[in-house]
Protein backbone atom coordinates (compact mmCIF):
# COMPACT_ATOMS: atom_id res chain seq x y z
CA UNK A 1 0.00 0.00 0.00
CA UNK A 2 1.36 3.00 -1.19
CA UNK A 3 0.28 6.47 -2.39
CA UNK A 4 1.23 7.19 -5.79
CA UNK A 5 1.36 10.69 -7.40
CA UNK A 6 1.30 11.63 -11.30
CA UNK A 7 3.57 14.32 -11.35
CA UNK A 8 3.14 16.62 -14.59
CA UNK A 9 6.13 18.36 -16.90
CA UNK A 10 5.67 20.66 -19.38
CA UNK A 11 8.52 21.34 -21.28
CA UNK A 12 10.75 19.18 -19.83
CA UNK A 13 10.06 20.34 -16.00
CA UNK A 14 8.07 19.53 -13.36
CA UNK A 15 5.31 21.90 -12.80
CA UNK A 16 4.41 23.94 -9.38
CA UNK A 17 1.42 21.70 -9.05
CA UNK A 18 2.93 18.84 -9.53
CA UNK A 19 4.99 19.70 -7.06
CA UNK A 20 1.76 20.28 -4.82
CA UNK A 21 0.28 17.71 -5.76
CA UNK A 22 3.77 15.50 -4.67
CA UNK A 23 3.32 17.35 -1.21
CA UNK A 24 -0.23 16.54 -0.51
CA UNK A 25 0.20 12.76 -1.48
CA UNK A 26 3.49 13.05 0.54
CA UNK A 27 1.39 14.03 3.62
CA UNK A 28 -1.10 11.72 2.94
CA UNK A 29 1.53 8.91 3.01
CA UNK A 30 2.86 10.25 5.80
CA UNK A 31 -0.37 10.65 8.11
CA UNK A 32 -0.97 6.99 6.93
CA UNK A 33 2.17 5.77 7.64
CA UNK A 34 3.20 4.41 3.94
CA UNK A 35 5.46 5.83 1.41
CA UNK A 36 4.72 8.28 -1.17
CA UNK A 37 5.79 7.27 -4.69
CA UNK A 38 5.81 9.93 -7.94
CA UNK A 39 5.28 8.59 -11.69
CA UNK A 40 6.47 10.75 -14.36
CA UNK A 41 5.83 10.47 -17.69
CA UNK A 42 7.63 11.46 -20.75
CA UNK A 43 11.13 14.20 -20.80
CA UNK A 44 11.67 15.65 -17.44
CA UNK A 45 14.77 16.58 -15.38
CA UNK A 46 15.19 17.51 -11.69
CA UNK A 47 13.08 14.87 -10.42
CA UNK A 48 15.08 14.03 -7.98
CA UNK A 49 14.01 17.49 -6.15
CA UNK A 50 10.20 16.09 -5.48
CA UNK A 51 12.24 14.15 -2.39
CA UNK A 52 12.40 18.17 -0.98
CA UNK A 53 8.21 17.37 -0.82
CA UNK A 54 8.08 14.05 0.95
CA UNK A 55 8.17 11.92 -1.97
CA UNK A 56 10.47 8.48 -1.93
CA UNK A 57 10.54 7.11 -5.17
CA UNK A 58 9.68 8.69 -8.92
CA UNK A 59 9.02 6.05 -11.33
CA UNK A 60 10.24 7.77 -15.13
CA UNK A 61 8.64 6.70 -18.13
CA UNK A 62 11.21 8.74 -20.31
CA UNK A 63 9.61 7.24 -23.64
CA UNK A 64 9.40 10.70 -25.32
CA UNK A 65 6.11 9.80 -27.10
CA UNK A 66 5.05 11.05 -24.29
CA UNK A 67 5.71 14.56 -24.52
CA UNK A 68 3.18 15.22 -26.54
CA UNK A 69 0.08 15.24 -24.39
CA UNK A 70 -2.32 12.10 -24.87
CA UNK A 71 -4.66 11.46 -21.75
CA UNK A 72 -5.22 8.15 -23.48
CA UNK A 73 -1.52 6.95 -22.99
CA UNK A 74 -0.87 8.69 -19.57
CA UNK A 75 -3.66 6.68 -18.08
CA UNK A 76 -2.25 3.96 -19.39
CA UNK A 77 1.20 4.64 -18.00
CA UNK A 78 -0.29 5.50 -14.52
CA UNK A 79 -2.95 2.18 -14.46
CA UNK A 80 0.56 0.24 -14.81
CA UNK A 81 2.45 2.18 -11.71
CA UNK A 82 -0.49 1.58 -9.63
CA UNK A 83 -0.50 -2.13 -10.28
CA UNK A 84 2.80 -2.51 -9.82
CA UNK A 85 3.60 -0.39 -6.80
CA UNK A 86 -0.34 -1.72 -5.39
CA UNK A 87 -0.75 1.83 -4.75
CA UNK A 88 -3.93 2.39 -3.01
CA UNK A 89 -4.79 6.18 -3.28
CA UNK A 90 -3.56 7.97 -6.56
CA UNK A 91 -3.19 11.69 -6.47
CA UNK A 92 -3.16 14.03 -9.25
CA UNK A 93 -3.42 18.08 -9.63
CA UNK A 94 -6.45 19.20 -10.72
CA UNK A 95 -5.60 20.94 -13.94
CA UNK A 96 -5.89 20.94 -17.47
CA UNK A 97 -3.70 17.45 -16.97
CA UNK A 98 -5.59 16.24 -14.44
CA UNK A 99 -8.56 16.56 -15.82
CA UNK A 100 -8.24 14.44 -18.86
CA UNK A 101 -6.43 12.06 -16.96
CA UNK A 102 -7.98 11.33 -13.78
CA UNK A 103 -11.82 10.48 -14.75
CA UNK A 104 -10.11 7.92 -17.82
CA UNK A 105 -8.07 6.21 -14.99
CA UNK A 106 -11.08 6.61 -12.50
CA UNK A 107 -12.81 4.59 -15.14
CA UNK A 108 -10.26 2.23 -16.32
CA UNK A 109 -9.40 1.22 -12.42
CA UNK A 110 -13.29 1.22 -11.06
CA UNK A 111 -11.90 3.58 -8.39
CA UNK A 112 -14.28 6.34 -7.45
CA UNK A 113 -12.52 9.85 -7.58
CA UNK A 114 -13.18 13.16 -6.46
CA UNK A 115 -11.71 16.27 -8.09
CA UNK A 116 -11.26 19.32 -6.95
CA UNK A 117 -10.12 18.28 -3.56
CA UNK A 118 -9.29 21.51 -1.15
CA UNK A 119 -8.34 19.27 2.04
CA UNK A 120 -6.15 16.28 3.07
CA UNK A 121 -8.78 13.10 3.22
CA UNK A 122 -10.39 12.16 6.52
CA UNK A 123 -10.21 8.49 6.41
CA UNK A 124 -11.61 8.15 2.78
CA UNK A 125 -13.65 11.08 3.28
CA UNK A 126 -12.74 13.91 0.83
CA UNK A 127 -13.77 17.88 1.01
CA UNK A 128 -14.10 20.03 -2.03
CA UNK A 129 -15.62 23.09 -3.32
CA UNK A 130 -18.91 22.60 -5.40
CA UNK A 131 -21.88 25.06 -6.81
CA UNK A 132 -18.91 27.20 -7.63
CA UNK A 133 -17.07 27.81 -4.69
CA UNK A 134 -20.48 28.77 -2.76
CA UNK A 135 -20.27 25.65 -0.80
CA UNK A 136 -18.06 22.62 0.21
CA UNK A 137 -18.90 18.81 0.15
CA UNK A 138 -17.70 16.05 2.01
CA UNK A 139 -17.37 13.23 -0.48
CA UNK A 140 -16.75 9.74 0.43
CA UNK A 141 -14.79 7.16 -1.75
CA UNK A 142 -16.21 3.49 -1.49
CA UNK A 143 -14.09 1.67 -3.85
CA UNK A 144 -10.84 0.19 -2.76
CA UNK A 145 -8.33 2.48 -4.69
CA UNK A 146 -9.04 5.72 -4.41
CA UNK A 147 -8.70 8.62 -6.89
CA UNK A 148 -7.87 12.35 -5.56
CA UNK A 149 -7.36 15.39 -7.92
CA UNK A 150 -6.00 18.51 -5.77
CA UNK A 151 -6.70 21.96 -6.51
CA UNK A 152 -4.36 24.44 -7.34
CA UNK A 153 -3.28 26.25 -4.40
CA UNK A 154 -5.73 25.13 -1.78
CA UNK A 155 -3.18 22.84 0.58
CA UNK A 156 -0.36 24.54 2.62
CA UNK A 157 3.23 22.91 1.23
CA UNK A 158 5.30 21.32 3.50
CA UNK A 159 8.91 20.42 3.37
CA UNK A 160 9.52 17.33 4.23
CA UNK A 161 13.63 16.47 4.58
CA UNK A 162 14.31 13.78 2.16
CA UNK A 163 15.72 12.43 -0.91
CA UNK A 164 13.78 10.66 -3.71
CA UNK A 165 15.51 8.01 -6.04
CA UNK A 166 14.54 8.18 -9.43
CA UNK A 167 13.94 4.68 -11.28
CA UNK A 168 13.54 3.83 -15.05
CA UNK A 169 10.29 2.50 -15.74
CA UNK A 170 9.34 1.42 -18.81
CA UNK A 171 5.30 0.63 -20.06
CA UNK A 172 4.34 -0.82 -23.74
CA UNK A 173 2.08 2.70 -24.93
CA UNK A 174 -1.24 1.66 -26.69
CA UNK A 175 -1.82 3.43 -30.22
CA UNK A 176 -4.23 6.16 -29.63
CA UNK A 177 -6.57 8.38 -32.52
CA UNK A 178 -4.81 11.33 -31.28
CA UNK A 179 -2.30 12.96 -33.75
CA UNK A 180 -0.88 16.18 -32.59
CA UNK A 181 -0.18 18.67 -34.93
CA UNK A 182 0.69 22.36 -33.20
CA UNK A 183 0.91 23.39 -29.50
CA UNK A 184 0.79 27.07 -29.31
CA UNK A 185 2.35 27.66 -25.84
CA UNK A 186 1.66 30.73 -24.31
CA UNK A 187 4.31 33.11 -24.05
CA UNK A 188 6.91 33.60 -21.10
CA UNK A 189 3.67 35.04 -19.39
CA UNK A 190 2.34 33.71 -15.91
CA UNK A 191 0.15 31.26 -16.31
CA UNK A 192 -3.30 32.90 -14.62
CA UNK A 193 -4.12 29.74 -12.70
CA UNK A 194 -0.63 29.02 -11.09
CA UNK A 195 -0.06 32.77 -9.94
CA UNK A 196 0.19 34.18 -6.73
CA UNK A 197 -1.45 37.47 -6.82
CA UNK A 198 -3.79 38.21 -9.52
CA UNK A 199 -4.98 41.62 -10.94
CA UNK A 200 -7.96 42.45 -12.55
CA UNK A 201 -9.82 44.75 -14.17
CA UNK A 202 -13.29 45.10 -15.18
CA UNK A 203 -15.81 47.43 -17.50
CA UNK A 204 -15.05 50.44 -15.00
CA UNK A 205 -12.00 50.95 -17.16
CA UNK A 206 -13.83 52.15 -19.91
CA UNK A 207 -11.67 51.11 -22.27
CA UNK A 208 -8.58 49.20 -23.43
CA UNK A 209 -6.15 52.06 -23.69
CA UNK A 210 -6.49 52.10 -19.74
CA UNK A 211 -4.60 48.55 -19.07
CA UNK A 212 -1.41 49.77 -19.00
CA UNK A 213 -1.71 50.76 -15.25
CA UNK A 214 -3.15 47.18 -14.59
CA UNK A 215 -0.26 45.46 -16.68
CA UNK A 216 2.33 47.74 -14.55
CA UNK A 217 1.02 47.27 -11.72
CA UNK A 218 0.97 43.11 -11.72
CA UNK A 219 4.56 43.50 -13.20
CA UNK A 220 5.76 45.16 -10.01
CA UNK A 221 3.72 42.51 -7.75
CA UNK A 222 4.96 39.70 -10.03
CA UNK A 223 1.03 38.96 -10.72
CA UNK A 224 -0.95 37.88 -13.64
CA UNK A 225 -3.38 39.94 -15.62
CA UNK A 226 -7.12 38.91 -15.46
CA UNK A 227 -10.70 40.72 -16.58
CA UNK A 228 -14.49 40.08 -16.04
CA UNK A 229 -16.06 38.15 -19.10
CA UNK A 230 -17.80 41.36 -20.77
CA UNK A 231 -14.31 42.88 -20.99
CA UNK A 232 -13.27 39.75 -22.84
CA UNK A 233 -16.41 39.31 -24.55
CA UNK A 234 -16.39 43.19 -26.35
CA UNK A 235 -12.33 42.32 -27.10
CA UNK A 236 -10.41 44.87 -24.45
CA UNK A 237 -8.76 41.95 -23.16
CA UNK A 238 -8.01 38.53 -24.51
CA UNK A 239 -10.28 35.57 -24.07
CA UNK A 240 -7.41 33.56 -21.62
CA UNK A 241 -8.00 36.28 -19.29
CA UNK A 242 -11.38 36.22 -18.04
CA UNK A 243 -12.44 34.54 -14.99
CA UNK A 244 -15.15 33.48 -13.10
CA UNK A 245 -18.03 30.96 -13.65
CA UNK A 246 -17.93 30.60 -17.75
CA UNK A 247 -13.67 31.84 -17.34
CA UNK A 248 -10.93 30.57 -15.16
CA UNK A 249 -11.74 29.73 -11.91
CA UNK A 250 -8.37 30.77 -9.69
CA UNK A 251 -7.83 30.79 -6.21
CA UNK A 252 -4.55 33.18 -5.35
CA UNK A 253 -2.44 34.42 -2.61
CA UNK A 254 -4.56 37.76 -3.23
CA UNK A 255 -7.05 39.06 -5.74
CA UNK A 256 -7.03 42.71 -6.93
CA UNK A 257 -10.17 43.42 -8.60
CA UNK A 258 -10.51 46.95 -9.95
CA UNK A 259 -13.77 48.53 -12.00
CA UNK A 260 -15.58 44.64 -11.22
CA UNK A 261 -18.81 45.02 -10.03
CA UNK A 262 -18.92 41.44 -8.37
CA UNK A 263 -21.21 39.76 -9.92
CA UNK A 264 -22.70 35.96 -8.70
CA UNK A 265 -20.97 34.71 -11.98
CA UNK A 266 -17.78 36.10 -11.21
CA UNK A 267 -17.43 35.37 -7.94
CA UNK A 268 -17.69 31.87 -8.90
CA UNK A 269 -14.30 32.08 -10.54
CA UNK A 270 -12.23 34.11 -8.02
CA UNK A 271 -14.07 33.33 -4.17
CA UNK A 272 -11.74 30.66 -3.21
CA UNK A 273 -9.01 33.90 -3.31
CA UNK A 274 -6.87 34.35 0.01
CA UNK A 275 -7.25 37.95 0.08
CA UNK A 276 -10.03 39.65 -2.04
CA UNK A 277 -9.27 43.48 -2.45
CA UNK A 278 -11.84 45.76 -4.37
CA UNK A 279 -11.40 48.66 -5.91
CA UNK A 280 -14.92 50.26 -7.17
CA UNK A 281 -16.64 53.81 -6.56
CA UNK A 282 -19.66 52.60 -5.93
CA UNK A 283 -19.93 52.01 -2.40
CA UNK A 284 -22.90 49.55 -3.11
CA UNK A 285 -20.92 47.13 -5.51
CA UNK A 286 -21.72 43.64 -4.58
CA UNK A 287 -18.19 42.72 -4.56
CA UNK A 288 -17.29 44.63 -1.27
CA UNK A 289 -19.36 41.58 0.51
CA UNK A 290 -16.74 39.51 -0.84
CA UNK A 291 -13.58 41.37 0.04
CA UNK A 292 -11.01 41.98 2.62
CA UNK A 293 -9.91 45.09 2.04
CA UNK A 294 -12.16 47.69 0.03
CA UNK A 295 -11.32 51.35 -1.74
CA UNK A 296 -14.14 53.18 -2.60
CA UNK A 297 -12.51 55.02 -5.41
CA UNK A 298 -11.41 55.76 -8.95
CA UNK A 299 -9.44 53.08 -10.72
CA UNK A 300 -7.91 55.47 -12.66
CA UNK A 301 -6.14 57.00 -9.54
CA UNK A 302 -6.26 53.97 -6.75
CA UNK A 303 -3.68 51.63 -9.58
CA UNK A 304 -1.17 54.10 -10.22
CA UNK A 305 -1.27 54.83 -6.35
CA UNK A 306 -0.54 50.91 -5.65
CA UNK A 307 2.36 50.93 -7.73
CA UNK A 308 4.14 54.20 -6.91
CA UNK A 309 3.32 52.49 -2.98
CA UNK A 310 4.84 49.16 -3.70
CA UNK A 311 7.60 50.64 -5.65
CA UNK A 312 8.75 52.46 -1.82
CA UNK A 313 8.00 49.49 -0.03
CA UNK A 314 10.48 47.54 -2.33
CA UNK A 315 13.26 50.41 -1.74
CA UNK B 1 -22.49 11.98 -38.90
CA UNK B 2 -24.26 11.07 -35.76
CA UNK B 3 -23.50 13.19 -32.89
CA UNK B 4 -24.55 12.63 -29.03
CA UNK B 5 -24.43 15.78 -26.49
CA UNK B 6 -25.09 14.87 -22.99
CA UNK B 7 -26.87 17.25 -20.99
CA UNK B 8 -27.16 18.40 -17.72
CA UNK B 9 -29.18 19.86 -15.74
CA UNK B 10 -27.77 22.97 -13.37
CA UNK B 11 -29.26 25.51 -10.81
CA UNK B 12 -29.54 28.81 -12.92
CA UNK B 13 -26.52 30.54 -11.96
CA UNK B 14 -28.00 32.96 -9.31
CA UNK B 15 -29.74 30.76 -7.68
CA UNK B 16 -29.51 30.13 -3.90
CA UNK B 17 -27.60 27.44 -2.17
CA UNK B 18 -28.97 26.40 0.68
CA UNK B 19 -29.13 22.63 2.15
CA UNK B 20 -31.96 20.32 3.80
CA UNK B 21 -31.67 16.75 5.08
CA UNK B 22 -29.29 17.96 7.85
CA UNK B 23 -26.93 19.03 5.36
CA UNK B 24 -27.10 16.48 2.97
CA UNK B 25 -29.16 17.43 -0.04
CA UNK B 26 -29.55 20.52 -1.91
CA UNK B 27 -32.62 22.77 -1.44
CA UNK B 28 -34.27 22.69 -4.60
CA UNK B 29 -37.15 25.09 -3.27
CA UNK B 30 -37.74 27.92 -5.93
CA UNK B 31 -34.62 26.38 -7.49
CA UNK B 32 -34.55 27.39 -11.58
CA UNK B 33 -33.45 24.74 -13.26
CA UNK B 34 -31.17 25.59 -16.57
CA UNK B 35 -29.38 23.25 -18.63
CA UNK B 36 -25.89 23.16 -18.09
CA UNK B 37 -24.37 26.53 -19.56
CA UNK B 38 -21.50 24.12 -21.25
CA UNK B 39 -23.89 22.00 -21.97
CA UNK B 40 -26.05 24.16 -23.84
CA UNK B 41 -23.88 27.00 -25.48
CA UNK B 42 -20.85 24.85 -26.35
CA UNK B 43 -21.52 21.30 -26.87
CA UNK B 44 -25.25 21.31 -28.35
CA UNK B 45 -24.98 24.26 -30.52
CA UNK B 46 -21.46 22.93 -32.16
CA UNK B 47 -23.32 19.59 -32.78
CA UNK B 48 -25.56 21.57 -34.35
CA UNK B 49 -23.39 23.53 -36.53
CA UNK B 50 -21.66 20.79 -37.76
CA UNK B 51 -25.15 18.89 -38.40
CA UNK B 52 -26.30 21.84 -40.55
CA UNK B 53 -23.14 22.12 -42.32
CA UNK B 54 -22.40 18.48 -43.11
CA UNK B 55 -25.93 16.56 -42.22
CA UNK B 56 -26.71 14.35 -39.95
CA UNK B 57 -28.06 14.15 -36.32
CA UNK B 58 -28.38 15.79 -32.90
CA UNK B 59 -29.34 13.61 -30.34
CA UNK B 60 -29.57 15.00 -26.60
CA UNK B 61 -28.72 12.71 -23.56
CA UNK B 62 -29.83 12.81 -20.36
CA UNK B 63 -29.29 10.50 -17.01
CA UNK B 64 -32.06 11.37 -14.58
CA UNK B 65 -35.57 12.01 -13.22
CA UNK B 66 -38.46 13.40 -14.92
CA UNK B 67 -37.54 16.84 -13.40
CA UNK B 68 -34.76 16.68 -16.66
CA UNK B 69 -38.03 16.81 -19.03
CA UNK B 70 -38.35 20.85 -19.28
CA UNK B 71 -34.18 21.28 -19.50
CA UNK B 72 -34.48 18.74 -22.24
CA UNK B 73 -37.04 20.32 -24.20
CA UNK B 74 -35.41 23.49 -23.94
CA UNK B 75 -32.28 21.34 -25.73
CA UNK B 76 -35.44 20.09 -28.45
CA UNK B 77 -36.17 23.72 -28.84
CA UNK B 78 -32.71 24.69 -29.59
CA UNK B 79 -32.55 22.50 -32.37
CA UNK B 80 -31.30 18.99 -31.73
CA UNK B 81 -33.54 16.21 -33.41
CA UNK B 82 -34.24 13.75 -30.64
CA UNK B 83 -34.03 13.38 -26.81
CA UNK B 84 -33.27 10.29 -24.91
CA UNK B 85 -33.93 10.37 -21.06
CA UNK B 86 -31.87 7.36 -18.99
CA UNK B 87 -34.23 7.34 -16.01
CA UNK B 88 -32.01 7.11 -12.90
CA UNK B 89 -30.93 9.11 -10.01
CA UNK B 90 -27.69 10.52 -10.74
CA UNK B 91 -26.01 9.55 -7.42
CA UNK B 92 -22.01 9.76 -8.78
CA UNK B 93 -20.35 10.67 -11.35
CA UNK B 94 -19.01 6.83 -12.39
CA UNK B 95 -22.56 5.80 -12.35
CA UNK B 96 -23.97 8.20 -14.69
CA UNK B 97 -20.68 7.96 -17.08
CA UNK B 98 -21.55 4.11 -17.12
CA UNK B 99 -25.29 5.03 -18.44
CA UNK B 100 -23.49 7.12 -20.80
CA UNK B 101 -21.39 5.41 -22.33
CA UNK B 102 -23.47 2.05 -22.36
CA UNK B 103 -26.41 3.91 -24.22
CA UNK B 104 -23.47 5.24 -26.52
CA UNK B 105 -22.07 2.00 -27.43
CA UNK B 106 -25.26 -0.03 -28.40
CA UNK B 107 -26.69 2.92 -30.29
CA UNK B 108 -22.79 4.16 -32.29
CA UNK B 109 -22.30 7.67 -32.45
CA UNK B 110 -19.47 9.43 -34.42
CA UNK B 111 -18.85 11.55 -31.77
CA UNK B 112 -20.49 12.15 -27.87
CA UNK B 113 -20.07 15.79 -26.62
CA UNK B 114 -20.32 17.00 -23.21
CA UNK B 115 -19.71 20.43 -21.14
CA UNK B 116 -16.41 20.89 -19.39
CA UNK B 117 -18.01 20.74 -15.98
CA UNK B 118 -21.10 20.60 -14.59
CA UNK B 119 -21.57 24.16 -12.90
CA UNK B 120 -22.76 22.41 -9.22
CA UNK B 121 -20.34 19.93 -8.49
CA UNK B 122 -17.92 20.94 -10.77
CA UNK B 123 -16.75 17.20 -11.28
CA UNK B 124 -15.04 17.51 -14.64
CA UNK B 125 -15.44 13.66 -14.59
CA UNK B 126 -17.89 12.61 -16.74
CA UNK B 127 -16.47 13.08 -20.39
CA UNK B 128 -13.44 11.19 -19.48
CA UNK B 129 -14.67 8.28 -18.18
CA UNK B 130 -17.32 7.80 -20.42
CA UNK B 131 -14.04 7.98 -23.01
CA UNK B 132 -11.90 5.59 -21.13
CA UNK B 133 -15.37 3.01 -21.15
CA UNK B 134 -15.86 3.26 -24.94
CA UNK B 135 -12.20 2.72 -25.20
CA UNK B 136 -11.46 6.16 -27.51
CA UNK B 137 -9.61 9.23 -27.11
CA UNK B 138 -10.97 11.79 -24.90
CA UNK B 139 -10.24 15.54 -25.63
CA UNK B 140 -11.07 18.14 -23.01
CA UNK B 141 -11.33 21.52 -22.94
CA UNK B 142 -11.70 22.09 -26.73
CA UNK B 143 -12.31 25.07 -27.71
CA UNK B 144 -12.77 24.47 -31.23
CA UNK B 145 -14.16 21.58 -33.07
CA UNK B 146 -13.39 21.73 -37.27
CA UNK B 147 -14.20 18.21 -39.09
CA UNK B 148 -12.50 17.62 -42.55
CA UNK B 149 -14.33 14.31 -43.90
CA UNK B 150 -13.86 11.65 -41.06
CA UNK B 151 -11.24 13.49 -39.67
CA UNK B 152 -11.85 16.12 -36.42
CA UNK B 153 -9.52 19.06 -35.81
CA UNK B 154 -9.89 20.34 -32.28
CA UNK B 155 -8.32 22.94 -30.32
CA UNK B 156 -7.84 22.36 -26.66
CA UNK B 157 -6.57 23.86 -23.78
CA UNK B 158 -3.46 22.25 -22.30
CA UNK B 159 -0.84 23.36 -19.60
CA UNK B 160 0.64 26.67 -20.33
CA UNK B 161 -1.02 26.90 -24.07
CA UNK B 162 -3.55 25.57 -27.01
CA UNK B 163 -2.91 22.43 -28.49
CA UNK B 164 -4.36 21.81 -32.38
CA UNK B 165 -5.08 18.05 -32.85
CA UNK B 166 -6.54 15.02 -35.07
CA UNK B 167 -8.50 12.48 -34.45
CA UNK B 168 -9.53 9.96 -36.03
CA UNK B 169 -13.15 7.62 -35.62
CA UNK B 170 -15.02 8.34 -32.50
CA UNK B 171 -14.35 10.55 -29.76
CA UNK B 172 -15.28 11.76 -26.80
CA UNK B 173 -15.24 16.18 -26.00
CA UNK B 174 -15.68 18.12 -23.55
CA UNK B 175 -16.63 21.52 -24.44
CA UNK B 176 -15.10 25.09 -23.13
CA UNK B 177 -16.17 28.42 -24.49
CA UNK B 178 -14.75 29.06 -27.63
CA UNK B 179 -16.80 26.30 -29.10
CA UNK B 180 -20.21 28.12 -30.19
CA UNK B 181 -22.15 31.37 -29.75
CA UNK B 182 -25.28 30.37 -27.70
CA UNK B 183 -28.49 30.14 -29.28
CA UNK B 184 -31.68 31.05 -28.20
CA UNK B 185 -34.65 29.17 -28.83
CA UNK B 186 -37.30 30.73 -31.49
CA UNK B 187 -41.00 30.41 -31.28
CA UNK B 188 -40.53 27.64 -34.24
CA UNK B 189 -38.00 25.61 -32.17
CA UNK B 190 -40.18 26.04 -29.07
CA UNK B 191 -43.61 24.59 -30.81
CA UNK B 192 -41.52 21.91 -32.59
CA UNK B 193 -39.72 20.81 -29.20
CA UNK B 194 -43.18 19.54 -28.41
CA UNK B 195 -43.49 17.27 -30.48
CA UNK B 196 -39.76 15.49 -31.09
CA UNK B 197 -39.35 12.24 -29.88
CA UNK B 198 -38.08 12.11 -25.99
CA UNK B 199 -37.81 8.46 -25.43
CA UNK B 200 -37.38 7.60 -21.35
CA UNK B 201 -35.22 4.27 -21.07
CA UNK B 202 -34.60 2.41 -18.07
CA UNK B 203 -31.05 2.84 -16.41
CA UNK B 204 -28.29 -0.45 -16.81
CA UNK B 205 -27.28 -1.94 -13.19
CA UNK B 206 -24.38 -0.47 -12.56
CA UNK B 207 -22.45 0.15 -8.77
CA UNK B 208 -21.36 3.79 -8.02
CA UNK B 209 -17.79 4.61 -6.11
CA UNK B 210 -18.60 7.86 -4.18
CA UNK B 211 -21.02 9.05 -2.03
CA UNK B 212 -21.86 12.38 -0.51
CA UNK B 213 -21.99 13.14 3.43
CA UNK B 214 -22.90 16.41 3.48
CA UNK B 215 -22.36 19.78 2.77
CA UNK B 216 -21.04 23.12 4.52
CA UNK B 217 -21.22 26.86 3.07
CA UNK B 218 -18.39 28.95 3.31
CA UNK B 219 -17.69 31.14 6.71
CA UNK B 220 -19.02 34.52 6.17
CA UNK B 221 -16.47 36.94 5.35
CA UNK B 222 -15.46 38.62 8.69
CA UNK B 223 -16.30 41.63 6.49
CA UNK B 224 -14.37 43.97 4.17
CA UNK B 225 -11.94 46.79 5.80
CA UNK B 226 -12.42 49.94 4.16
CA UNK B 227 -9.32 52.30 3.94
CA UNK B 228 -9.01 55.34 2.00
CA UNK B 229 -5.70 55.81 0.16
CA UNK B 230 -3.37 52.87 -1.47
CA UNK B 231 -0.71 53.78 0.43
CA UNK B 232 -2.77 52.60 3.50
CA UNK B 233 -3.91 49.79 1.69
CA UNK B 234 -0.45 48.68 0.42
CA UNK B 235 1.07 48.74 4.34
CA UNK B 236 -1.91 46.58 5.05
CA UNK B 237 -1.52 43.89 2.30
CA UNK B 238 1.96 43.68 3.14
CA UNK B 239 1.63 43.94 6.90
CA UNK B 240 -1.56 42.44 8.03
CA UNK B 241 -2.45 39.81 4.95
CA UNK B 242 1.46 39.49 4.35
CA UNK B 243 -0.07 38.79 1.07
CA UNK B 244 2.45 41.26 -1.16
C1 LIG C 1 -24.65 32.46 -17.15
C2 LIG C 1 -23.74 33.62 -16.94
C3 LIG C 1 -22.37 33.39 -16.80
C4 LIG C 1 -21.49 34.46 -16.58
N1 LIG C 1 -20.16 34.19 -16.41
C5 LIG C 1 -19.32 35.21 -16.07
C6 LIG C 1 -17.93 34.96 -15.80
O1 LIG C 1 -17.44 33.84 -15.92
N2 LIG C 1 -17.14 36.00 -15.44
C7 LIG C 1 -17.60 37.28 -15.32
O2 LIG C 1 -16.82 38.17 -14.98
N3 LIG C 1 -18.91 37.55 -15.61
C8 LIG C 1 -19.76 36.55 -15.98
N4 LIG C 1 -21.08 36.84 -16.26
C9 LIG C 1 -21.48 38.26 -16.32
C10 LIG C 1 -21.76 38.85 -14.96
O3 LIG C 1 -23.10 38.57 -14.60
C11 LIG C 1 -21.55 40.38 -14.99
O4 LIG C 1 -22.36 40.93 -15.98
C12 LIG C 1 -20.10 40.80 -15.23
O5 LIG C 1 -19.22 40.11 -14.36
C13 LIG C 1 -19.94 42.28 -15.04
O6 LIG C 1 -18.65 42.69 -15.44
P1 LIG C 1 -17.99 43.99 -14.83
O7 LIG C 1 -18.03 43.94 -13.36
O8 LIG C 1 -16.67 44.18 -15.49
O9 LIG C 1 -18.93 45.15 -15.40
P2 LIG C 1 -20.08 46.00 -14.70
O10 LIG C 1 -21.11 45.16 -14.08
O11 LIG C 1 -20.48 46.99 -15.72
O12 LIG C 1 -19.36 46.73 -13.51
C14 LIG C 1 -18.42 47.74 -13.63
C15 LIG C 1 -18.08 48.20 -12.23
O13 LIG C 1 -17.05 49.17 -12.30
C16 LIG C 1 -17.34 50.23 -11.40
N5 LIG C 1 -16.66 51.41 -11.93
C17 LIG C 1 -17.05 52.23 -12.94
N6 LIG C 1 -16.10 53.15 -13.16
C18 LIG C 1 -15.10 52.92 -12.30
C19 LIG C 1 -13.84 53.55 -12.04
N7 LIG C 1 -13.43 54.58 -12.76
N8 LIG C 1 -13.07 53.04 -11.07
C20 LIG C 1 -13.48 51.97 -10.33
N9 LIG C 1 -14.66 51.35 -10.52
C21 LIG C 1 -15.45 51.81 -11.50
C22 LIG C 1 -18.84 50.31 -11.36
O14 LIG C 1 -19.28 50.87 -10.14
C23 LIG C 1 -19.24 48.84 -11.48
O15 LIG C 1 -19.36 48.22 -10.22
C24 LIG C 1 -21.97 35.79 -16.51
C25 LIG C 1 -23.34 36.02 -16.67
C26 LIG C 1 -24.22 34.96 -16.88
C27 LIG C 1 -25.69 35.25 -17.01
N1 LIG D 1 -26.83 13.50 -15.49
C1 LIG D 1 -26.20 13.75 -16.65
N2 LIG D 1 -26.76 13.37 -17.84
C2 LIG D 1 -26.13 13.62 -19.00
N3 LIG D 1 -24.95 14.22 -19.09
C3 LIG D 1 -24.34 14.63 -17.96
C4 LIG D 1 -24.93 14.41 -16.68
N4 LIG D 1 -24.11 14.92 -15.74
C5 LIG D 1 -23.06 15.44 -16.41
N5 LIG D 1 -23.18 15.26 -17.75
C6 LIG D 1 -22.25 15.71 -18.80
O1 LIG D 1 -20.91 15.61 -18.33
C7 LIG D 1 -20.30 16.91 -18.29
C8 LIG D 1 -19.33 17.01 -17.15
O2 LIG D 1 -20.00 16.79 -15.94
P1 LIG D 1 -19.23 16.64 -14.55
O3 LIG D 1 -18.19 15.60 -14.74
O4 LIG D 1 -20.29 16.23 -13.57
O5 LIG D 1 -18.64 18.00 -14.25
C9 LIG D 1 -21.46 17.88 -18.27
O6 LIG D 1 -21.07 19.14 -18.78
C10 LIG D 1 -22.48 17.17 -19.14
O7 LIG D 1 -22.20 17.36 -20.53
Amino acid sequence: MSVLIYADSNNGALTKNAFEAANYGAQLAQATGTDAIAVVAGTASGLEELGKYGVSKVMHVSDASLDNFDPQKIAHVVAQATSVTGADTIVFAHDYTGKSVAPRLSAKLDAGLVSGAIALPNGNVVKKAVFSGKAFAEIEITTAIKIISVLPNSVDKLEIEGSATVEAFSVDLPSTGITVKEIKKESTELSLTEADIVVSAGRGLKGPENWGMVEELAKELGAATACSRPVADIGWRPHHEHVGQTGLAIRPNLYIAAGISGAIQHLAGVNGSKVIVVINTDAEAPFFKAADYGIVGYAFEILPQMLEAIKKLKA
Amino acid sequence: MKILVCISKAPDTTAKIAFTDGNTKFDEAGVQFIVNPYDEWYALVRGLELKEANGGTVTVLNVGGADSDPIIRKALAIGADDAVRIDAETTDALYVAKQIANYAKENGFDMVLSGKETIDYNGSQIGGMVAELMDVPYVSLASKLEMNGNTAIIEREIEGGVEVIEVNGPFVLSAAKGMAEARIPNMRGIMAARSKPLTVVAASDESSATVIKGFTLPPEKSGCKYVDTAEELVALLHNEAKAI
